[in-house]
This record gives C-alpha cells, structure tokens and sequence, in this order.
C-alpha cells in the first residue's frame, strides 16, 4: 500500500514512520562526533578521510538545498509535504555531523554554495519533484557507496555506511510514494 | 615452453585490446549514470562539474568550479581512453582529487557509461 492509498494524512504519517526507521544511528553519531575515539581505535584518519567527508558534505548541503527547493514548489501535499521535510531534516543533521567531525579532524568544512542551479522548470507536478528527490537520493545511496572502501579509519567507514542506510531508506520510501517497488534490487550499486 | 608463452602473452594482448573495443550501450549507461547524480550533473556545476562539454575539455578547466590541486594539475584532455582510465580507479589515476569514489571497476559498465556520456553531450539538455 503506498501513502496514496492511505485513508488520511495521519495514517499515511504512521505507515510511513513504521516502515522507514526514521532515527539515524545513534552509534553512527557517537562515532563520528568523537574524535578521540575515531584516533584510538579506528585507525589513523588522513587528509583523504578529510577530502572524502568534504565530498559528502557537500552533496548533503545539495540535497538540502534540493528538498528546500521541493518544500516550496507548492506541488507538495500532505503526507508527502511533511516527508520531505523529514527526510531533509535527515540530510540536516547529516551536514552538520560531517561539518563537525571535519573540524576535529582539523579540516576546513565546506560551506553551502550560496545558489544551487536546480532544474526547477522540469518540477510541474508531485511526482515530478518525487522523482527529483529519489534521483538524488539514489545517488547519494551510491556516492556512500563508493566512498565507505576508501577511508583509512574504519570507524568513519561504518558511520557512512550508517548514513548510506539511512539516504537508501529514502529512495526506497520516496520510490513507493512514487507506487514503484521500494526495493527493486537485492543490491545497491 | 617458449611456444606456450608466446602464445599466452598473444592472448592476454588479445584480451586487453578487445577490452579497449567495448561498444558500450547509452541506454545502460544512463542507468550508470544514476549513481552519479549525487555529485553530478550534465548542466550545471554541483559538488562535481557539469558533465556538458566534456569531450575535448582539458582536465580541472570547467570556469567557476573549485577543483582540487590534483585536478588541475592532471594534464590531460578527456576522451574514451583518458576518462576509462580515471573512471576505473579516481583516486589512484589522481591521487588527491576530490572525487572521492572508488570507481566502476568493471569495463563493460564504464563503457556504457562513457557512451551516456558521449550521447548525452549531443543532447539538447548540453545545448546541442
């Protein structure tokens, strides 16, 4: 059943919430935001942990930007409307843990671009700016992905892949508002 | 002895240069391309640079866009051959870029990939 076909908002909110496990991990945020701990045990943070957790603050600053751009189209309705901001909220806390750790590790944080460029003339419908959302977020799924190898620490490899579980539950989610199968691969690539 | 080696290295030349041949399918390259779009665009600049008017361009020179040091400093013009190597490992080819991905390590998928890419460039969405 997608949030479509639930009787009221409220119902769809609850299907929602029981299906997706809104709450990032809490051992995931532990991790990142202590540093003394990501010295001790994970192995040795470099310059490249830095490079690589500037990348994905930087994609989580645009998906930010992006579910902004969504929320104020005005194509939005209830439940889908507080979903968005939810989910946005997740890309939140994402930037500002990344930004933190970042500084730990005493790197310089990437900044927001003052204006992101987004297609909004091809947003003209609902579906439209859900399947904007499900692009980015399957990328992000992705670009986890490819960066969780890459980290000298192990302990910033598994909060990634921490975040990667929570953007992937996105996609799946924004997939089926979209009434397409949620999960249409036993892998994600 | 001799024969049977000689023979083995024709065959892994063999091998490598048909490697090289892939034909790669835009279709399937635009699925590829999905897992680019965190980062990547073909018109705009994101948190990697548009993707419009890549054949031909020299590497770190999109006008505007922050590349790293390593970037800028890898002299080369990107083509099939130039963007299959990169594309296959990022960080080893340019150590220090910020395209911090591990790469598509399977030749066929990047050969569709770069065929996306090479269609795409011809689209109207590239302005062509």
């Amino acid at each position: 059943m997608t949030f479509f076909e639930m009787p009221t908002p409220l119902a769809a909110r609850r299907l929602f919430l029981g299906r997706s496990g809104l709450l990032l991990s809490g051992a995931a945020v532990a991790l990142l935001a202590g540093n003394d701990a990501l010295a001790a045990k994970g192995g040795k943070s470099t310059a490249g942990d830095v490079r690589i957790l500037n990348s994905a603050l930087g994609a989580e600053y645009n998906a930010i930007a992006a579910y902004q751009v969504g929320a104020e189209s005005g194509l939005l309705q209830k439940p889908v409307l507080d979903l968005a901001v939810t989910f946005q909220g997740h890309h939140k806390q994402h930037a500002d843990l990344l930004s933190k750790t970042i500084t730990k590790l005493s790197g310089t944080a990437v900044s927001a671009k003052a204006k992101y460029d987004f297609p909004v003339e091809t947003l003209k419908t609902q579906a439209d700016v859900l399947r904007f959302a499900a692009n980015l977020e399957k990328g992000a799924v992705s670009a986890y992905l490819g960066a969780v190898p890459l980290f000298g620490n192990h302990d910033l490899a598994k909060a990634a892949a921490s975040i990667l579980g929570d953007e992937a539950m996105h996609w799946a989610i924004l997939r089926n508002a979209l009434g397409e199968a949620p999960v249409p691969d036993a892998y994600v690539s | 002895m001799l024969v049977r080696l000689l023979a083995g290295l024709i065959l892994v030349v063999a091998a490598g240069a048909a490697g090289a041949a892939i034909k790669g399918d835009p279709a399937a390259g635009k699925e590829i391309y999905a897992r680019c779009l965190a980062c990547h665009t073909l018109a705009s600049d994101r948190v990697g640079p548009r993707h419009c008017g890549l054949f031909g361009r020299r590497a770190g020179s999109v006008k505007g866009f922050e590349y790293s040091d390593a970037m800028k400093r890898y002299k080369v013009v990107w083509n099939e051959k130039t963007l299959d190597r990169f594309l296959a490992n990022p960080l080893k080819i340019v150590p220090g870029t910020n395209m911090t991905y591990a790469g598509v390590p399977d030749p066929r998928e990047r050969a569709d990939l770069i065929a996306y890419l090479k269609q795409a460039n011809e689209s109207p969405e590239c302005g062509k």
